[in-house]
């Protein structure tokens, strides 16, 4: 067989490129727990899970929410109350149940059940929302924001009002998150692939055709919208306890519009897609952020501006969905194709492995 | 008991509100209809109007009818602009393509204002002229009130009789029932567009103009809540159709205000909650709104 191959089909390639390089960069942070890149690949990890549960329902299932940022503040606020040490919630939340007072458990568990609760709310909510189409469905998840926030700023006994929660414990490590990143990310990529999955896919792509073939439409859009804010609660309460302080401007709609740019930036029908969007989103305001205090231009002096990085990647946005629409990866699933595939790590003790890269780069050099 | 003058004075306040809305309302609902786009910069387009409408008035001393004019050309001109190349670029892209583009474009102009304007809430004071408040009957009414009735009762008979006698308005009618059938009929689409911008933009600055002197101050996302209720308006009414989207306005402006002047203080601070509640009831049971026709497949 005389099949050319491309670097990317090597398995020895992706090993290296999608998961040993970034393990090292990962150990690295870890080993530096408080340096300003590691928040930096901390806040990239939460936004990797936003972003691959928005592609869900976005990208697979064919409704546009915008919603996400509500799912991230019910979970933010429901994982806190469970983090919380006892004599501060006596003091900012007096208005919980004796039992939640009293009781504190470990990050996992509080963000399982911040996601569920974010889940039931979906479940909840999600049979009006299902009712609508296009349009009107992206604008009543907007809706579901304004919603959730006016009860966090008026229940002030159980949540502190806008003043906000404070005092989280500031659990969200490089460890904790990437775990998230990863279970989160394989859960997804099996639903994609599974009966139910394809189902998703079939609804997007020509929804009677999908009925007629006993796909339950109202079923599946529910079921996708609740396991999409079950993961979303899950993203909001790692954040939660990344900031230590949350309140309801936290997740108001700038947060639900950077979560759809960069799983748009990234390629919304690809849950790898999340992963160069968080990246993009994440390290590209980085560079940016110098520009607003002055530079010098051709010898001219500018002024300090701020917003300037904002602007730039609104302006960089706007590029992008022009000239390639289907974001980054498209419909590539390459990245978790890598991560979850025995092959991957079974290739630096197969011989044929090395041939095949070496083929590429002897093809190269000729 | 709540007594007759206090519930008065709240209709009138929701008739006001419902005025302004409606001014924005319109100019989503040509635009969607044409498009099936929801401008989000809409509202930003408002907030850059005020702004030019407080420089020229603090600034440069400009009497308000001629900073508002000035304003009305400068923001028909930035709506254009971001048309052509925000837009039109767009224009055979998916529907979620063209609404991140929009969600782009206004943040943009959000960050741009706040580049130029600083993050600052700034005051709005209108002159004391259309601060007086006139008794009529049993009610109060200040001149801006009773401006702001007049002048969108003079708009939406204007705008009623565009679209229904003029060539630009029957061809805009026939973009909004189907462009791709129009175009095929000759109709300039890129013209239609334009003007439904031009249109809509404009009002925006009348209706900012209006919302401003109303709160009293300015800032960069001054435009933005308001924008989105005006958006809720014109889906409850049935996007696409002016009289709905008119009906849609009143709707909520009123329930707005009754809903803020009637139940509990406790409850007041719901009030953003309950109009977009209302917009999803309402889409509960009439999916295309109160006005609209059933949604037939587009090409």
């Amino acid at each position: 067989m005389n099949k050319t191959y491309r670097i990317t089909d090597c398995s020895l390639f992706r090993l290296i490129v999608f998961v040993i390089v970034p393990l090292i960069i990962l150990i690295r942070c870890a080993m530096q727990p408080t340096s300003y890149i590691t928040g930096i690949v901390i806040t990239m990890g939460i936004y990797i899970v936003l972003a691959a549960s928005l592609n869900l329902i976005n990208g697979f299932s064919g409704m546009f929410s915008m919603g996400h940022a509500a799912f991230m503040a019910i979970g933010a606020y429901i994982a806190a109350f469970f983090t919380l040490a006892p004599q501060v919630k006596e003091n900012m939340t007096p208005g919980l149940p004796a039992w939640l007072i009293n009781l504190q458990i470990p990050l996992a568990p509080a963000l399982l059940i911040g996601g569920a609760a974010a889940a039931l709310v979906a479940l909840i909510v999600g049979f009006p929302v299902v009712r609508t189409k296009g349009h009107y469905l992206s604008v009543v998840t907007l809706a579901l924001i304004v919603v959730v926030r006016a009860v966090i700023d008026n229940q002030g006994d159980i949540t502190h009002g806008s003043r906000g929660l404070t005092g989280l414990p500031a659990k969200s490590t490089i460890l904790s998150v990437y775990i998230a990143v990863v279970v989160t990310l394989f859960v997804l990529y099996r639903i994609t692939h599974s009966d139910y999955g394809r189902g998703l896919i079939a609804m997007r792509d020509d929804p009677v055709a999908a009925q007629t073939l006993g796909i339950n439409l109202v079923k599946k859009k529910i079921s996708c919208f609740a396991i999409s804010a079950f993961f979303a609660g899950i993203g909001g309460g790692l954040w939660g306890h990344y900031l230590t302080t949350i309140s309801a401007s936290n997740f108001y709609f700038s947060k639900s519009f950077d979560i759809v740019e960069m799983s748009i930036i990234g390629g919304m029908f690809s849950l790898s897609g999340s992963i160069p969007g968080a990246m993009f989103y994440t390290i590209v305001p980085e560079f940016l952020a110098p520009l607003e205090s002055g530079f010098n231009l051709g010898g001219i002096r500018l002024p300090t501006m701020f917003g300037l990085s904002n602007i730039i990647m609104a302006v960089l946005l706007i590029v992008l969905i022009i000239f390639r629409g289907q974001g980054i990866m498209g419909t590539s699933e390459i990245i978790l194709d890598t991560w979850f595939s025995k092959d991957t790590y079974l290739a630096p003790f197969r011989k044929e492995e090395y041939q095949r890269l070496a083929g590429v780069f002897r093809k190269k050099s000729s | 008991m709540i007594n007759s003058a206090y519930f008065m004075s709240m209709l009138i306040s929701g008739l006001k509100l419902g005025s302004i809305y409606a001014i924005v309302a319109i100019g989503y609902s040509i635009v969607y209809g044409i498009l099936r786009l929801i401008n989000f910069a809409h509202g930003d387009i408002m907030t850059i109007g005020v702004y030019i409408i407080l420089m020229l008035m603090n600034q440069a001393g400009v009497p308000i009818p001629a900073a508002l004019l000035i304003s009305v050309a400068f923001s028909v001109g930035v709506g254009l602009l971001i048309e052509r190349l925000a837009y039109r670029p767009l224009r055979d892209a998916s529907e979620e393509t063209t609404l991140i583009s929009s969600l782009a474009v206004s943040a943009l102009l959000q960050n741009m204002l706040q580049m130029v304007f600083s993050a600052q809430r700034q005051p709005f004071m209108l002159p004391e002229a259309l601060r007086t408040t006139h008794k009529i009957g049993i009610v109060n009414l200040s001149t801006i009130n009773i401006i702001t009735f007049i002048s969108t009762a003079i708009f939406l008979v204007i705008l009623h009789l565009v679209l229904t006698k003029t060539r630009i308005g029957t061809a805009m009618r026939a973009c909004s029932e189907n462009l791709r059938a129009a175009r095929l009929m000759g109709v300039n689409v890129n013209r239609v567009v334009m003007t439904a911008f031009a249109i809509g933009s404009g009002l925006a600055v009348i209706a900012g103009f209006l919302l401003a002197g109303e709160y009293k101050t300015v800032y960069p996302s001054l435009g933005f809540v308001p924008g989105l209720k005006a958006f809720c308006a014109a889906v409850i009414g049935g996007i696409g159709s002016l009289g709905g989207a008119v009906t849609g306005a009143f709707i909520i402006g009123i329930a707005e205000m009754l809903f803020a002047g009637l139940v509990p203080t406790t409850m007041t601070a719901y009030r953003d909650a309950f109009v977009f509640l209302l917009m999803v009831i309402v889409l509960l049971f009439r999916p295309n709104g109160l006005f609209g026709g059933s949604e037939t497949a587009r090409s």
